[in-house]
């Protein structure tokens, strides 16, 4: 590889406030950092645990979620219904070995052009320093050990339990060993 | 037209923006990338999609080379999706077979290297052909507009707001939080620059509102409650008690005169506190409407205490003079309540207007610790012939060897209190420079003292406002160009003894000097109102990050809000003038009345809907929804959306765990398509 390594981030950012405050970086000219994708939502409630897991296993290495202000969702309350969500997201993607800095959610108003620059490029610079996520080699190693062990299993012939590696519901994108878990 | 995702034909369309997005991106690049991609039957690079032109190619395109789909890359989705919906819409599609790509705002503006802006766009550009593939035809549901209006504040800009909905014959509610409309204006004596009367400008105005048959004035009310939607909100607002049936009062001002307290005592809220006033009082001689107010916290009648509910007790201790006054017109009510009214409108207008910064917050320039340091506001009140001294121009300290009130002989007048400074405001408040001359000019002519006046620039930037500036240098007002360091009574010299000494750096003469005043006047800036973060919750909008309210775009939507049938007009939205306001109070007005005219609005069809089959009956969505729209049905054990309440957030759908719930316009699978494309690059 000759160009130096860039994290890959994707972003859900809810229409009202934190798109907009993109839009206004834009208009402002701030500069960030451009490894990062940003999807449209209506809503941060809208942020499906899923599209953080399958953005991750497809490739990213890390996904911010912007989300109006406590008490300033265009819909009422949609970022607090996110926030419960995201406790638990953080927790399962803990047991998975996903550092914490990877997974980000940030309330940024529509004004707030100059947070969407400072936290791009805050995560950028975190990222870096974590390197490559690398979840689709990781996915093939532990579909490797998983495979081992059910040989050793099998070897046993007890098949006494498998409460092992498999902890990992695996989102979506799924690659071939799933079919090995069922 | 129907398709299924194999005989997707997608036309992909990437804008040059003339050189906003050409110049750091290679669009002929990117388009002949998203050439190579499945389903993609044409891609073009083009100067300016919006432009009839581009919208023409586009219809011409469909047509010609049977596209279902159609993808632009180009600015903001929030400036221009309704543009190339609609030129979809017009080459014979379906509009939501339209997806947007935003490479300006989030590429083209925001990056500095031509490659890594190039690729971000092929990425955000193969997002969208993967995306696209999975969209449906949808149908624009319509909601009718009630033509009733809600305006709230009734400064100036929501006077001529209501004033112009009335005026096209709309029925109109004008909500204002004190007991007259008015807002500051009905404070000034003059008005810049042309030195008109400001009475005599606002007060028929004001009449006209509270006299018109299309307007309900609510005066010494608030808003409590929105419900609702764009053309059919629901609002409560909580109608404070004044003790007075407003019915039945004529505005007589009998009551007043025959309080038991013979001389006014109490602050005088609408003169600055300069002057004072009795328990029942009118704010000023003008206000609308004519009636009058008791204030709870000093008449006599009511013990200085609350009930549970917050409202005052009434003692019945007071001979209640002003009731024998007022005899068989029968206006006084002691046991008024608060009265919540309801009612239901279909675009609001808000224009809560500002509030001037507090300058104790800066102590060297000595306010409420010099007597004779003023704020602007109450030098407006002091000039003003219906003011507390009748224009009369005298010192709060001092008096003359004889005992009689003293009037200034030099004064100083300050700019940019509290504006334009990182340590308080660091905007401009953009009238303070225009009014501190108009008060430089009303106070020679008062007193014919020597006027100085402190500034940092002078900022002048009106019609006949340079002008205005002329005229003073030419009246013999001084100019001192430097930000005043203090205000300080500590003499130096024995001309500075009893004085007010202004220490200021000339920064044109290049030294210190401190100039003595019998009076110095704070030009203290505009900020958004005490409680614009609660008026913004209320109404579902957004503030800036000084605190004014936020306009859905600054040039092209500066009156329109991020919610539907909301508008914004004069200062609450950002420090302006009056001719400003009123200009945008027009336009706020022009905004609601198309909306009213045109009988119904069109929205977006990006609400959710359950897919019975697949629904376990689980309840989790149910609670989720902050509009009540999910259903359950207990005999079924499913749950069901009620599409007309639904508002297309997509929160159930987030959260539901056998993912049954569809949002339109934001499927999972269309996300996922998004979140694959986004990363398909290395
Ligand atoms: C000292 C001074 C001198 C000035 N002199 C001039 C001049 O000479 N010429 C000029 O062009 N401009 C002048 N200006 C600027 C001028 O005051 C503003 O342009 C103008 O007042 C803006 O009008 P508005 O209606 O937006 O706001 P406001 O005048 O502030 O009116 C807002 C109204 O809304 C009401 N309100 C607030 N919150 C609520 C609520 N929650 N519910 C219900 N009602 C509410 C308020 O009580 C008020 O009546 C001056 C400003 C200052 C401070
Ligand atoms: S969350 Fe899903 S499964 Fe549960 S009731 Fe709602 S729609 Fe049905
Ligand atoms: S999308 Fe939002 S508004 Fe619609 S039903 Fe679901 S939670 Fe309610
Ligand atoms: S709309 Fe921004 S978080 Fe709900």
């Amino acid at each position: 590889m000759t160009k130096e390594w860039r994290p890959r981030i994707v972003a859900f950012f809810c229409n009202w406030c934190t798109y907009t405050a993109a839009d206004l970086a834009g208009v402002s000219r701030m500069k960030y950092a451009s490894n990062v994708r940003v999807i449209r939502l209506m809503c941060s409630g809208r942020v499906d645990p899923q599209f953080v897991l399958d953005a991750l296993t497809r490739g990213a290495d890390g996904v911010l979620i912007g989300g109006c202000h406590p008490g300033d969702c265009h819909y009422a309350e949609g970022n607090y219904k996110m926030l419960r969500r995201f406790q638990l997201l953080k927790r399962l993607l803990r047991d998975m070995g996903i550092e914490e800095e990877r997974v980000r959610l940030e309330w940024i108003s529509a004004a707030e052009g100059d947070k969407v620059k400072a936290v791009i490029n805050e995560m950028t610079e975190q990222l870096m320093k974590l390197g490559p996520l690398g979840l689709p080699q990781r996915f093939e190693e532990w579909d490797k050990e998983v495979t081992r062990l059910e040989e050793e299993i099998r070897g046993d012939a007890a098949g006494a339990g498998c409460a092992c590696a498999a902890k990992l519901q695996k989102p979506a994108a799924a690659s071939k060993s799933e079919v090995a878990h069922v | 037209m129907q398709s299924t995702k194999e005989n997707t034909r997608i036309g992909f369309y990437v804008c040059h923006c003339g050189h906003n997005i050409a110049a750091m991106v290679d669009c002929a690049d990117v388009a002949k990338y998203v050439k190579g991609l499945p389903n993609v039957v044409l891609s073009r690079d083009y100067k300016y999609m919006c432009s009839d032109p581009g919208q023409e190619l586009i219809q011409k395109d469909i047509r010609e080379y049977n596209l279902n789909r159609v993808v632009v890359a180009s600015c903001s989705p929030l400036l221009h999706e309704h543009t190339f919906r609609s030129a979809t819409a017009a080459g014979g599609l379906n509009p939501y077979y339209f997806h947007m790509v935003n490479i300006r705002e989030h590429d083209s503006w925001v990056h500095t290297d031509r490659g890594e802006a190039t690729a971000k766009a092929k990425a955000l550009a193969h997002a969208a052909i993967d995306r696209v593939a999975f969209h449906k035809a949808l149908e624009t549901k319509t909601v009718k507009i009630n033509p009733d209006a809600l305006v709230v504040g009734g400064g100036i800009a929501g006077i001529h707001a209501a004033m112009t909905l009335a005026n096209a014959g709309k029925k109109v509610y004008l909500v204002e939080r004190e007991p007259s409309i008015g807002g500051h204006m009905a404070k000034f004596d003059k008005t810049f620059p042309t030195l008109d009367c400001a009475a005599c400008i606002l007060t028929p105005k004001m009449s006209e509102v509270g006299a018109h048959p299309n307007i309900t004035l609510w005066s010494y009310s608030e808003v409590a409650q929105v419900d609702g939607y764009v053309g059919n909100y629901k609002v409560r607002v909580k109608r404070k008690p004044r003790y007075i049936s407003e019915e039945r009062c004529i505005g007589c001002m009998d009551c007043i005169s025959q309080c038991v307290f013979k001389e006014p005592k109490f602050e005088d809220e609408f003169n600055e506190g300069l002057g004072k006033r009795k328990p029942v009082y009118i704010p000023f001689p003008q206000a609308t409407p004519q009636i009058v107010v008791i204030d709870p916290n000093v008449c006599l009648n009511f013990k200085r205490a609350k009930g549970p509910d917050g409202t005052p007790i009434v003692s019945d201790k007071c001979k209640k003079t002003c009731v024998e006054a007022c005899g068989d017109k029968n206006a006084i009510d002691f046991t008024q309540k608060e009265e919540i009214k309801e009612i239901e409108v279909g675009t609001i207008i808000v224009a809560t207007g500002f509030k001037t910064f507090d300058s104790k917050r800066i102590p060297g320039y000595g306010y409420g610790i010099y007597k004779n340091v003023y704020t602007a506001l109450e030098i407006e009140r002091l000039v003003n012939a219906s003011g507390p001294t009748g224009g009369e121009v005298i010192l709060r300290e001092g008096k003359n060897p004889d005992g009689s009130p003293k009037h200034p002989k030099s004064i100083g007048i300050i700019h940019c209190v509290g504006s334009r400074d990182k340590k308080t405001n660091i905007w401009c408040s953009r009238v303070c420079c225009m009014y501190s001359m108009k008060l430089a000019h009303l106070l020679k002519e008062h007193t014919d003292a020597e006027v100085y006046n402190f500034y940092i620039d002078i900022r002048a930037p009106g019609k006949g406002y340079e002008e205005f500036y002329n005229k003073l240098l030419d009246e013999g007002v001084h100019f001192i160009r430097g930000r005043v360091g203090e205000v300080t009574d500590w003499a130096m010299t024995p001309e500075e003894e009893g004085k007010l000494v202004i220490r200021v750096e000339d920064t044109l003469a290049g030294y210190v000097r401190r100039i003595p005043v019998d009076m110095v006047v704070l030009s203290s800036g505009l900020e958004p109102q005490a409680d614009a973060q609660d008026v913004r919750r209320l109404f579902n909008m957004s503030c800036g990050t000084e605190g004014f309210f936020l306009e859905r775009h600054p040039k092209l939507a500066p009156v329109n809000t991020f919610t539907d049938g909301i508008f914004i007009a004069g200062a609450c939205q950002g420090p302006r003038d009056i001719p400003d306001t009123v200009a945008q109070a027009g336009a706020a007005a022009a905004e609601a009345l198309v909306l009213i005219d045109k009988g119904y609005v069109e929205q977006e069809p990006n609400t959710a809907f359950i897919l019975d089959e697949e629904c376990s009956g689980c309840k989790s969505c149910v609670p989720l929804c902050p509009y009540s729209a999910i259903l359950y049905d207990e005999t079924r054990k499913k749950a069901h959306i009620n599409e007309a309440l639904c508002k297309g957030c997509g929160t159930c759908v987030g959260a539901c765990p056998s993912g049954s719930i569809v949002q339109n316009l934001f499927e999972d699978e269309q996300i996922f398509s998004e979140i694959q494309g986004v990363l398909a690059y290395d």
